[in-house]
């Protein structure tokens, strides 16, 4: 009964270790196995092998998928993808918040800020739908306007130049909801001595604005910003599939690391280079984020992620 | 100008600032409704126009494209639907299993993982809590994840597979874990002492407490589950188990998916479907339930935010 040393504590505790034990399991199974299934990235990958019994080729996955330029191509456009949508959504957000907390009345902010959050509460299946509704060429409601004014429609699904623009759009509509309201709740809670003592001292409600509420919002935004850039090198898978699909004209401008690693994995059925892909982001992605924690860690070291 | 203030003295100096500072707020209120008029204007339009359009007579969108006000009412794409709805209620009733076995299971794993790493006296919690937080910075990335749960789990076309992996997130885990540690910790301390085990400790008293964030993260768990395609897009190819959204997304990728649909829910055949009102009829019957749900959940999402800002 009196054990001590580690066999005691694990007696001692071991309700709580057992209450632990399905958490423990469920991320073995789904996050440290496949982790070791990294190694697949060096195999010429056999189903009947596996992921462990397939023969080793060496960098070969890796070769292929930086000589055929397309390592290179989906890394640009992610990090690209990325870094618009961060600029793009929090300069949004921040300003929606401001608006909101303050230049309208209570109850047109509570109306509008359900409706700006309902974007966020669809699937990405559901906004392919409605980009569909919008830029199918013969029946999207943008070439019905077009049409209308009687302009020639234009073939948006076959033109890559168009998709930044759509895809850094699509990512703010669906964003702008949950943002803003995470920048205001870090509005409301800047000390309104300050805002009392400007006034007093006769600033404008501009001025109020830039020389008040805005810096007090640094700290919330450089965090939020570093841990986006933490997270660069990975793409919103579900954007891209549900907007541009297997849409193979579109590629050059709209694929992403991770659509790519799904269709060598699914289209191609090319497991090795997809796994390589994998690997690379993997790497990629976890240096970044060392990276960008080490950032928030020096600049306060509260927020690091740890 | 110094001759005007001097004449005027110091009320009309005072009158002077009072309008000034009337302007600015005025202006700032001019910007402030029509900015955000216009926002909410943008993110409510594509709503509009999936519904005008699902009620749009299938002729004139082949002839006009799709419009915000149908140049010509019709229903005949939901009567279409309700006439065949096997298919259809199928996929809702995958959905609405994986939902609610999914959150209710969830949550419970979420809130008893919760629980044991913050108690303070729980040897293991540091160890545990960057074992759970390390897969957040780190993955196999998606091959080796698909062929643990094909080849080895041999899960493929289940209804597990649209639960199991996404039971768990760590981001939930933490919100919850810094919830729980806002509950006095005398609580567990005086149950100790009245011999109480630490799960009947979980169960009876930290459950109850912790309603808000069960609330909260529960939503967050249903909506994530009630919005999944991905798990049925690598798992799923028998039509029993796709989930509503799989089934719109298949719908939605071509005409023949469509017909497909359609036939296997009792169509006949050589019938003339509205392929494009079907489409966006489709959408609306998928996205309902969010829809009408939404106003009434839509507070413990911005509650959840504000638990979990920047960092839970």
């Amino acid at each position: 009964m009196n054990r001590s040393g580690f066999w005691g504590d694990v007696l001692k505790q071991r309700m709580l270790l057992l209450m632990l034990t399905p958490a423990v399991l469920f991320f073995l199974l789904f996050a440290y196995v496949p982790m070791a299934g990294i190694v697949l990235a060096f195999k010429q990958f056999n189903y009947g092998g596996g992921i462990f019994g397939s023969p080793w080729n060496g960098l070969d996955n890796f070769r292929f998928f930086f000589e055929s330029g397309n390592a290179w191509m989906v890394t640009k456009n992610t990090a690209l993808y990325n870094i618009a949508f961060i600029v793009v959504n929090n300069v949004l957000q921040i300003a929606v918040a401001i608006l909101l907390f303050e230049a309208v009345g209570k109850w047109f902010r509570k109306i509008t800020q359900t409706v700006l959050f309902l974007p966020y509460f669809i699937s990405w299946v559901v906004v392919g739908a409605i980009a569909y509704n919008l830029f199918n060429y013969d029946v999207g409601t943008i070439n019905s306007i077009l049409n209308a004014f009687g302009i020639e429609p234009i073939d948006i699904y076959n033109t890559p130049a168009y998709w930044p623009f759509i895809l850094v759009l699509v990512s703010a509509w669906k964003a702008l909801g949950y943002g803003s309201v995470m920048y205001l709740a870090a509005i409301t809670g800047i000390d309104t001595e300050m805002y009392e003592a400007a006034e007093i001292d006769g600033a404008n409600v501009f001025q109020r604005i830039f020389h008040i509420t805005v810096p007090n919002l640094y700290p919330t935004i450089i965090i939020l910003v570093l841990l986006a850039i933490g997270n660069i090198f990975r793409g919103d898978f579900g954007m891209f599939y549900n907007m541009v699909g297997n849409n193979g004209l579109l590629f050059s401008s709209t694929d992403v690391i991770d659509t790519f690693v799904f269709r060598s994995l699914t289209t191609s059925n090319e497991i090795g280079l997809s796994a390589a892909a994998g690997f690379y982001q993997s790497v990629l992605g976890f240096a970044t984020i060392l990276l960008a924690n080490y950032a928030v860690r020096k600049y306060d070291k509260d927020h690091a992620l740890f | 100008m110094s001759a005007t203030v001097t004449n005027y003295g110091k009320t009309g100096n005072t009158s002077k600032g009072a309008g000034k500072k009337q302007i600015d707020r005025l202006l700032l209120s001019l910007i402030g409704y029509s900015v955000i008029s216009i926002l909410a204007i943008l993110c409510i339009i594509p709503f509009l126009l999936i519904v005008s359009s699902s009620l749009s007579e299938e002729g004139k969108i082949i002839e006009n494209g799709f419009q915000l006000i149908p140049s010509m009412f019709s229903l005949e794409a939901y009567s279409l639907l309700f006439k065949y709805p096997a298919q259809l209620l199928k996929a809702y009733g995958v959905t609405i299993a994986v939902t609610v076995i999914g959150t209710i299971g969830g949550l419970f794993l979420t809130a008893m993982t919760s629980y044991v790493l913050q108690r303070k006296d729980f040897k293991w919690r540091n160890q545990f809590s960057f074992f759970f937080f390390f897969t957040t910075l780190f993955s196999g990335g998606l091959v080796p994840w698909y062929l643990m749960i094909i080849k080895y789990l041999d899960l493929k076309n289940t209804l597990i597979v649209l639960i199991l992996p996404m039971l768990l997130n760590v981001f939930y885990i933490i919100v919850m874990k810094s919830f729980m540690s806002s509950i006095p910790e005398a609580i567990t301390e005086s149950a100790k002492i009245d011999g109480a085990g630490d799960f009947r400790i979980f169960i009876q008293l930290i459950m109850p407490l912790s309603k808000p964030a069960l609330a909260t993260i529960g939503l967050f768990i249903a909506l994530g589950y009630w919005n999944d395609w991905y798990n049925a897009l690598l798992f799923i190819s028998t039509e029993n188990l796709m989930p509503l959204q799989y089934y719109l997304y298949k719908m939605l990728g071509n005409m023949d998916g469509m017909r497909r649909a359609m036939v296997s829910s009792g169509a006949v055949v050589t019938m003339n479907i509205p392929t494009e009102s079907l489409k966006m009829a489709m959408t609306i019957v998928a996205t309902g339930p969010i829809l009408l749900a939404y106003p009434f959940i839509q507070r413990y999402f911005v509650q959840g935010l504000t638990i979990g800002a920047v960092k839970g």
